[in-house]
């Protein structure tokens, strides 16, 4: 371990120098500002046509109860409107407007959004020439020529790269939060969520459902954004190992990714393409309820799916780091 | 010169090398001692930065055997390696970090070099005054310096420089042999790579001549030279007269100045009408003492060694390169 520190503190010092990270946080500093600026936008609109949220809430409330009574609505949908008029009552309760956004719920919005094409994006810039920089350069000579196994090299690199992928996440959930929060208000974070609907078929089952508190469900869902972000980076990796040039290793890995996010759309009919890693990198519809890109997916499913790509990934880059002649 | 007796740095033995089905490296073997300065002498593409990437475990070799002081390169890379500093090719070193920055990077990968060591390298290819500024601002002397000081780091017992004067004017290159010299003297072995003969000639102990991914041959820069026939350059008058003299002497074998390789700069301060004879050079004085007992003027006499280019032309006779 002690031999593999001073190799992590080489990388990062690279990465930072190389001016990545500040590359990173310069665009979320751009785009941040735009979607708040587009969902103030929207709740401003909202504000026109419904006079007092509170009213508006209340009203919502005495017509599910109305019809809660009446026999000819189905259980399912009167289980599912009792689950609403609750989260409707607790959000008068507690004077909280759902509809108006605040920080945190941009922050959930926006992570959520982002988590598909985005967040991938910026792991990228950052991933695909962790390696194919150093034999672009032609450094990869020196590195390699010094007294360390490669195989500690390329795990300093990973390592680097984990630490990164973490730093990406975070800046983002921090710059959105920091943002968007002078725009609506720094609160929302106990703000109810409610998670654990099981999608069967067309039916849902919402025996699971449950409120959680807003900051727990950020905690989740970065937590899954996180994970969904490690696998395209290691992939990224994996292309930066096997191809020499930056810009290949760029384009492979996002035309794999914008290939996913078509695939998501139009592979309802094609049940096999649930086990390319692209159509599972969204873990956060899992949570939020919304239907899966292809049936039968479940969260479980697509952790296992992404767990074997990204353990395949790992060993061919170093099986081959480890193996190939340095010819160029 | 009682190197034979220093310790063996580098050992290669019969290492062959096969890149897809084309065998690049045919057998190469060669030791390098402690304090000398070796030359690996050959054309572009004979396989010479081929063979020195093989040292340094930068490729695996198909065959053979390379030992960095009793370590397997390939087997033992960290034991091996840190008796090793080495350039392969250019000077390649972090652009966008200043020189000093990159010294510490490599310094990090090795344990026991501190920023003590970091400085010492600095003076010892006097960096002081730039190393601080990022390398993309370095001339590429200055990156070629860098490059040294990177090697020198781990305080190696072998440094390996390929093709070390490229790019570098006339006074750099001057001043890097009596560097190396300098490091050699102080019993460490340097390993040199050139497609230049007369820079090995002037910078080596020994030398390993490589064409085509053969050895053809090793030794001392010194007896390869004594080897090599000697040719004898006489400048008479009336020539054609001395000519049947010299004709007559025995031992003495005339060439036509257009099948042998002579340093065409030594030539081109004659004039046209010499002679060239192959003979045993203690015979000299004998033979001019003969001309001139036979009234014919002894202009010049020269004694010329074959230049290595020489040699190598004549160990590849035949073979074209391919």
């Amino acid at each position: 371990m002690n031999r593999i520190l001073p190799l992590v503190q080489n990388e990062t010092i690279k990465m930072m120098k190389k001016r990545r990270f500040l590359v990173v946080i310069l665009i979320l500093l751009v785009l941040i500002p735009v979607f708040t600026y587009a969902q103030m936008k929207v709740a401003q609109n909202n504000r026109e046509k419904f006079k007092d949220w509170r009213h508006t809430l209340q009203q919502q409330i005495t017509d599910n109860q109305n019809s809660l009574a009446s026999d000819r609505v189905p259980e399912e949908w009167k289980k599912f409107r009792r689950i609403m008029v609750q989260q409707w009552q607790y959000y008068l309760d507690h004077d909280v407007d759902p509809s108006s956004p605040n920080g945190v719920t941009f922050v959930k919005s926006f992570m959520e959004n982002s988590s598909s094409l985005f967040i991938p994006l910026l792991v990228m810039a950052i991933a695909s020439d962790i390696v194919s920089s150093e034999r672009t350069t032609g450094t990869i000579k020196m590195l390699l020529t010094r007294p360390v196994r490669r195989w500690r090299i390329l795990l300093s690199k990973l390592l680097t790269l984990t630490i990164f992928v973490g730093l990406i996440i975070l800046t983002t959930f921090v710059l959105s939060y920091l943002i968007s929060g002078s725009v609506f208000g720094y609160n929302g974070w106990n703000q109810p969520v409610f998670t654990g609907f099981q999608i069967t078929g067309v039916e849902v089952d919402i025996s699971g459902v449950h409120p959680v508190p807003q900051w727990l469900y950020l905690i989740m869902q970065t937590g899954l954004i996180w994970f969904s972000s490690m696998v395209v980076a290691i992939l990224a990796f994996m292309i930066s190992v096997l191809v020499r040039s930056t810009a290949a290793s760029i384009v492979t890995m996002m035309a794999a990714i914008i290939a996913g996010s078509i695939l998501t759309n139009m592979a309802s009919s094609w049940p096999s393409a649930k086990y390319l890693f692209m159509v599972n990198l969204q873990l956060t519809t899992y949570l939020a309820g919304s239907p899966p890109p292809i049936e039968g997916m479940t969260l479980p499913f697509s952790l296992m799916v992404l767990s074997i790509w990204a353990l395949a990934a790992l060993f061919i880059s170093f099986r081959v780091f480890t193996k190939q002649d340095i010819l160029n | 010169m009682l190197k034979d007796e220093n310790p063996v740095v580098l050992q290669v033995d019969q290492v062959k090398k096969r890149i897809g089905k084309k065998w690049i490296i045919h057998g190469v073997s060669f030791d390098v001692r402690a304090g000398e300065i070796f030359g690996f002498l050959g054309p572009n593409g004979s396989g010479k930065t081929t063979t020195i990437r093989m040292l340094v475990d930068l490729i695996k070799p198909t065959e053979g055997q390379i030992e960095l002081c009793g370590y397997n390169v390939n087997r033992d890379p960290e034991q091996a390696l840190q008796y090793v500093g080495c350039i392969v090719e250019n000077p390649e070193v972090y652009t966008y970090l200043t020189g000093w920055e990159n010294l510490e990077h490599f310094a990090r990968m090795q344990p026991g070099i501190d920023h003590v060591r970091i400085q010492e390298v600095v003076d010892i290819v006097r960096l002081e005054g730039r190393i601080h500024d990022k390398v993309k601002t370095y001339s590429l002397g200055m990156r070629q310096r860098l490059g040294i000081a990177q090697a020198l780091l781990g305080r190696p017992k072998l440094l390996i420089l390929d093709e070390p004067t490229n790019g570098l004017d006339p006074k750099g290159i001057k001043e890097l042999r009596a560097f190396i010299r300098e490091l050699a003297d102080q019993g460490m072995a340097v390993f040199v790579s050139s497609h230049l003969l007369s820079e090995i000639q002037l910078m080596c102990d020994r030398v390993a001549i490589i064409n085509q991914g053969r050895v053809l041959a090793v030794g001392e820069v010194n007896e390869l030279i004594e080897e090599g026939s000697n040719y004898v350059v006489w400048h008479l008058e009336p020539a054609q007269e001395g000519r049947v003299v010299l004709q007559a002497q025995q031992g003495i074998e005339l060439v036509h100045v257009a099948d042998i390789q002579l340093d065409e700069a030594m030539l081109a301060g004659m004039d046209s009408d010499v002679w060239v004879t192959q003979m045993d050079p203690d015979r000299i004085s004998d033979v001019v003492k003969v001309l001139v007992g036979s009234g014919i003027q002894v202009h010049s006499v020269q004694k010329m060694n074959p230049t290595l280019e020489q040699l190598f032309l004549r160990m590849t006779e035949g073979e074209s390169i391919e």
